[in-house]
């Protein structure tokens, strides 16, 4: 099992963007559960595209997380589109405080006791009123979506899939309803000064940004921000103002998850974030269109790469029904969509043959029905198996027989309802996989205390001794068995193989094996040529060159211009000093001398005399004065100032030339 | 090969830049002989369909629209791919199924395609998303609208190049109850392929026509009668129970509705699973509320056709051409108290057609004559759009020129001349096996290079969005890709080299200064006379005008001559052979 998540690459970009020093907080055991203050740190990782004037290579300059991408543009048309892709999101909690009302200890660790904040976007950089377009790759990239778009001026258009928004909406709506649930005290915001922030022990004093920390966005701000997605499919062509085309593709990971492609007609740039090779519920990846791309973008890999997921849901199973069996309750800590599908899955093959079929299971979060409707909905999003039972017609997912053979329940939160059924030993299900607000804090609370119980981390996004730090000491056991089908190093090596971008871009944590595991050299991107990486505030300048642009011609060739040379409009070249900006062809090819005097002779030249000199001939026409070289690449034209004679032998000498 | 100035049996062959695709492959519900099907032959003589056709698209499950596609497929023989949208490739086999075993099981026909056949032809099926751009190959895109008309009814934007055609299937372009409206970009195609079903309707408004509705039905059971909705079991089948459904609770009435037929159940379950495809309003609330779970709904069993006392019953199939509505249509007809309301299209020759016209003695199998006393309501529940609907349609494409198909002659012709007069465009309305060619003038994508572009631009000249502009350089085609590029880069390119064409001219100048002289008098006077040209003096005495040498001599002979000879290339013709015709002139006396 690995313990914590500081021995990992760390990410700046995607959802795996983790710092160094994101450690999660801890709580202090003494609050009541509803009331503990937080703070939540909300990340993204976004692309942003521009067009400058003419400008021969692409600017890319790249800061962790946030990564702007200049496009040059030789249109006439000086549009901008700036895209930002792969808004993400994950909690980040400083685990430490000093300003004595607003610190509280716990087993020897100092917290923070606030209302939960969250850590925002980069936005220094980059003045969010002039970026035109947000393109979301799944639903856990967008939670910082209500900020950007409801605060920082930002006029433009996002693009997600269906399955993105409806589940992110979901994901949102739970957040919010957990935090509205802790009564609204005041944030803490003492330990923020820098001079105190700098004498605290190492979580807290790291802590990054502390200061544009905000409080969680209301539905109403997750309404207006949602209103503003524009819903796209996998392989739609959306054109940007006639000088970009973006696609999104199914990256494998999740619902309705995306890739990106963002091309002009010559140059394309791959973005893939959060994507899974394994057969889980979404739709497979689809590499094939990642081809042929300048540049490949390539962030979100998983947070744990030595673990295998297959293995990870073996162990779920097994330690579920052991505690089960020994008459001990399983605690899921988990988001309300995603893997819990696949694990719901799993366990309605498992149940009968494990014996557990008496067993309750529940589902308890205010988007726990919402969340299991809507995965029945999207049999498009869905992998073959999945969508070829919407054709029978069957739900895609199991978990539909789960509820209706009452063996699955779900309640929006433990009031109510949950209170009459509730019977143990049992299973539950429910969030905030942080263990910092969510009904799984009361759940925390009640089953902590007894051995006999179990709680199953399968959330990859937090350390679980971080998670469970406020709450020590524990008697109940804890097992780690986190479930992040997105891509492994193994598995990266494979898609570069497959798709040969010309370039790859990604996180300079991807380029070196975890500092903990400095040895396995296995975990690290390995391609050709090396992937160039980027880090935090740097700005990256990718070797693309434009060499085309497209335009479009007219079938006819145009009317030919007046010849200005011939004999009868002589006169009006002579009065005006000619446009030189008129390109002649180039020419080429060779003169055969003897053709050439033949010609000569055909139109009325007399005695002409060849002499042979080094490099080729010369062809003198004595009676006019005229003397012609002609050699391999070169002809030389020497006469009199006779305009008339000067155009009849130039177009003799063409006659055997071809003209570029 | 179907659907021309005929309402049935939709087929059409599109030939777009070098490809060929077939729309629909539909039957004819009026015709129970070869007419029934559309005439393949009409693709090709000679050779397989499979290497002739690029693709086939299937519009909506309609029968009228993919109803003779196992035949085409399996009978025929294609082999390519079908591309329908994923509701359509659910429900088309269930309705297939159903209509091969009205016409083999219980009509008796042989030469039939079976029930293996359906399956092996849903095979060759590719399912496309929503807005999906599908690369059928390295030309041909396809891509799907919504189209409201029934579940997974789809409009398919097809484009090879700069042409492309769309073809709407049946659409609808009002929201209902629980469908959205056909939506399209401004794409702009080269035809527009438009079905006219409702080419001189006008309808109401469909608040009125709901209420009317519920009028009839209300007043009719009222009284004790029964009520009979032909109706297809998916499409219209749901509208009308989720208006009936939701009046029935607001009124509170008891009298049973039935749904006939096993399908139903199943048709309900689609909608439930493609909930996607519905009207927003559905969408948004299906987590509290599923529409398509009904209250008041039941299945019906054939006994209860006999049963005293009113009651509603929809049946299918929705013509009254055959199956359960029929049947029941059959029992009912005799009584006046009853009613049967035909909310949709029927087809010319079937039952629903006949009793539509008037017509009250009909002759059934057997050479029986019924009599129908039963009240007739025809009401336009038919999700087509009407003609507002397919001039706004026209007006959301903007299409180069417009087709009519899937309409009555006459009605068409009404509309075609409306959208002559009112999109200017050109409009055709062909019958059955009549081809249509229209010209296009298709657009040139090429790759500029952007040094020559750059070069372009250096001269001063911004282009202009729209304009047209001259340039010169040389195109390279190689493979299926233009390039533009400079002259210098082509013959890089091509591995040749350049071939220099250079004149010199003498021009003689009674002069007898010095040549130092002579040249610096050249050069004043050009300086002054070519402003705006690179005019140089060079250190070994010549002058140079951009690239044009020039330089003075004494003349061998006459030393009251000198002799300028000026040289330049073939690039700068121009220029050279107006200098020397300046020069011939003679040099302005110095003033001194």
């Amino acid at each position: 099992m690995v313990p914590g998540k500081t021995t990992l690459p760390m990410m700046p970009l995607g959802r795996g963007a983790r710092r160094k020093n994101s450690q999660l907080p801890r709580r202090s055991r003494r609050q009541p559960a509803e009331t503990g203050r937080r703070f939540l740190d909300l990340r993204s990782g976004e692309v942003d595209i521009k067009h400058p004037k003419v400008r021969h290579e692409t600017v890319l300059p790249v800061r962790a997380p946030n990564l702007t991408m200049q496009y040059p543009q030789v249109q006439i048309n000086h549009h901008y589109a700036r895209l930002w892709t792969g808004h993400d999101f994950y909690p980040q909690f400083p685990s430490f405080a000093t300003c004595s009302k607003e610190l509280k200890e716990c087993s020897g660790h100092v917290f923070v006791d606030s209302v939960p904040e969250f850590c925002l976007p980069e936005t220094e950089l980059i003045d969010l009123s002039t970026v035109d377009v947000i393109l979301i790759s799944n639903y856990h990239c967008m939670m910082a979506l209500p900020y950007i778009t409801e605060h920082t001026g930002f006029t433009g258009t996002v693009y997600a899939t269906e399955p993105t928004v409806q589940i992110g909406r979901l994901l949102m709506e739970e957040l919010v309803n957990f935090i509205e649930r802790v009564p609204k005290a005041q944030s803490a915001s003492l330990w923020k000064n820098k001079d105190i922030q700098r004498l605290l022990p190492s979580p807290l004093k790291d802590a990054v940004e502390v200061s544009t920390w905000r409080r969680c966005y209301t539905m109403q701000e997750v309404n207006s921000a949602l209103s503003k997605i524009q819903l796209v499919g996998y392989s739609q062509k959306i054109e940007l103002f006639g000088a970009v085309q973006v696609t999104p593709l199914s990256s494998g990971y999740a619902l309705g998850s995306s890739n990106w492609i963002i091309q002009s007609h010559y140059e394309k740039v791959s973005y893939v974030s959060g994507s899974s090779l394994l057969t889980t519920h979404p739709q497979p990846m689809d590499q094939t269109s990642l081809k042929n791309s300048d540049v490949l973008v390539l962030t979100g890999l998983t947070q744990i790469p030595t673990a295998n997921p297959d293995g990870m849901v073996g162990e779920f199973c097994s330690n579920l029904a052991l505690t089960v069996r020994n008459g001990g309750n399983v605690l899921v800590p988990c988001y309300p969509s995603g893997v819990i599908y696949d694990l719901l899955e799993c366990l309605y093959q498992y149940i009968d043959s494990a014996g557990l079929s008496s067993i309750p299971f529940y589902f308890i979060s205010p988007v726990a029905n919402s969340s299991l409707e809507f995965s029945q909905i999207f049999a498009e999003w869905l992998c073959h198996n999945k969508q070829s039972k919407v054709y029978l017609p069957e739900p895609p997912f199991p978990h539909a027989e789960l509820i209706q053979t009452n063996k699955l329940k779900h309640y929006p939160s433990i009031h109510g309802d949950f209170s009459n059924d509730f019977r143990q030993p049992c299973v539950v299900f429910t969030g905030h996989p942080s263990l910092r607000f969510g009904d799984v804090v009361h759940f925390m609370e009640l089953w902590g205390k007894s051995s006999l119980n179990t709680v199953i981390f399968t959330e990859p996004d937090f350390s679980y001794l971080e998670a469970l730090a406020p709450y020590q000491p524990l008697a109940m056991k804890c097992i780690y068995c986190p479930i992040d089908t997105r891509l492994n190093f193994i598995q990266v090596s494979k898609l570069l193989k497959e798709v040969q971008p010309l370039h790859v871009v990604c996180p300079e944590q991807y380029t070196q094996p975890p500092p903990a595991q400095s040895h396995r050299m296995d975990l690290m991107i390995d391609c050709q040529p090396p992937p160039m990486s980027y880090r935090r505030a740097e700005v990256l300048a990718l070797p693309f060159k434009r060499r085309y642009e497209k335009i479009e011609i007219m079938p006819e060739p145009p009317p030919r211009p007046a010849q200005p040379t011939s004999g009868k409009k002589r006169k009006r070249v002579s009065d005006d000093v000619p446009d030189c900006q008129v390109l002649k062809p180039l020419l080429s090819g060779s003169i055969p001398v003897e053709q050439f005097v033949q010609t000569l002779e055909k139109h009325g030249f007399s005695d002409i005399k060849v002499e042979d000199t080094a490099k080729g001939h010369i062809v003198l026409l004595q009676e006019a004065e005229t003397l012609i070289q002609i050699e391999e690449d070169s002809t030389h034209i020497i006469c009199d100032n006779d305009e008339m004679l000067r155009v009849r032998l130039r177009d003799l000498v063409l006659k055997f030339l071809q003209k570029f | 090969m179907g659907a021309g100035q005929d309402v049935g049996r939709s087929c059409i062959l599109v030939s777009i830049a070098g490809k060929n695709v077939m729309l629909d492959c539909g039957m004819h519900m009026g015709f129970n002989d070869d007419r029934r099907f559309p005439d393949f032959s009409y693709i090709t003589q000679n050779g397989r369909l499979t290497d002739f056709l690029d693709c086939v698209i299937i519009s909506h499950f309609h029968l009228d629209h993919c109803g003779a596609l196992p035949y085409f497929s399996e009978m025929v023989g294609y082999d390519g791919p079908i591309y329908m949208t994923h509701p359509t490739q659910a429900i088309c086999p269930i309705l297939l199924e159903d209509y091969r075993k009205i016409a083999v099981d219980k009509k008796g026909e042989a030469n039939f395609f079976t029930s293996q056949m359906i399956k092996d032809c849903m095979k060759k099926v590719v399912a496309v998303h929503l807005h999906q751009t599908v690369q059928v190959d390295d030309e041909l895109e396809i891509k799907a609208y919504y189209a409201g008309h029934v579940l997974g009814a789809a409009m398919f934007q097809i484009k090879v190049g700069s042409e492309s055609v769309v073809y709407t299937g049946d659409y609808n372009m009002t929201p209902d109850r629980h469908l959205g409206a056909a939506w399209v970009d401004k794409c702009r195609p080269s035809l527009l392929i438009s079905e006219s079903t409702y080419a001189t309707t006008i309808r109401d408004s469909k608040r009125c026509r709901e209420r009317d509705f519920l009028k009839k039905v209300h007043e009719t059971v009222e009284r004790g009668g029964k009520v009979l909705i032909p109706v297809f079991a998916l499409g219209r089948a749901q509208e009308l129970c989720i208006l009936l459904e939701t009046f029935w609770e607001r009124m509170n009435l008891k009298v049973p509705i039935y749904f006939s037929t096993g399908l139903t159940e199943k048709a309900n379950h689609y909608y439930k699973l493609f909930i996607t495809w519905t009207n927003q309003k559905i969408r948004k609330t299906f987590v509290q509320r599923n529409m398509f779970e009904f209250k008041h709904i039941k299945a019906f069993d054939r006994a209860f056709a006999d049963n005293p006392g009113p009651m509603v019953v929809f049946a299918t199939p929705g013509m009254l051409h055959a199956g359960q509505s029929l049947q029941i249509f059959r029992k009912w007809a005799g009584n006046e108290k009853n009613m049967v309301i035909m909310p949709g299209y029927c087809v010319q020759g079937t039952v629903g057609h006949k009793i539509l016209s008037g017509q009250r003695k009909l002759e059934m199998e057997g050479r029986q004559v019924l009599e129908v006393k039963m009240q007739v309501e025809y009401m336009s529940f038919s999700a087509h759009a009407d003609a507002k609907g397919i001039m706004q349609l026209v007006g959301q494409a903007e299409p180069d020129s417009v087709l009519l198909v899937h309409g009555e002659a006459k009605k068409m012709e009404f509309l075609r001349q409306k959208i002559e007069q009112e999109f200017r465009v050109s409009c055709y309305m062909p019958a059955n096996g009549e081809t249509v060619t229209l010209p296009t003038s298709p657009s040139i994508p090429v790759g500029i290079s952007l040094g020559l572009l750059k070069r372009e631009m250096a001269q001063g000249l911004l282009p202009e969005a729209k304009k047209l502009r001259l340039l010169h350089g040389t195109l390279i085609m190689k493979d299926s890709s233009f390039r533009l590029v400079s002259s210098e880069q082509a013959l890089k390119e091509l591995g040749l080299a350049e071939h220099q064409l250079r004149f010199t001219c003498r021009v003689h100048l009674q002069d007898t200064r010095k040549e130092q002289e002579m040249a610096l008098r050249v050069y004043s006077h050009l300086k002054s006379t070519l402003q705006g040209h690179c005019v140089q003096h060079l250190p070994d005495g010549s002058v140079t005008v951009e690239s044009i040498l020039i330089q003075a001599a004494a003349h061998s002979e006459d030393p009251g001559t000198k002799v300028l000879l000026v040289s330049w290339t073939y690039q700068d013709e121009e220029l050279g052979s107006f200098l020397t015709a300046l020069l011939k002139k003679g040099l302005p006396q110095t003033p001194s």
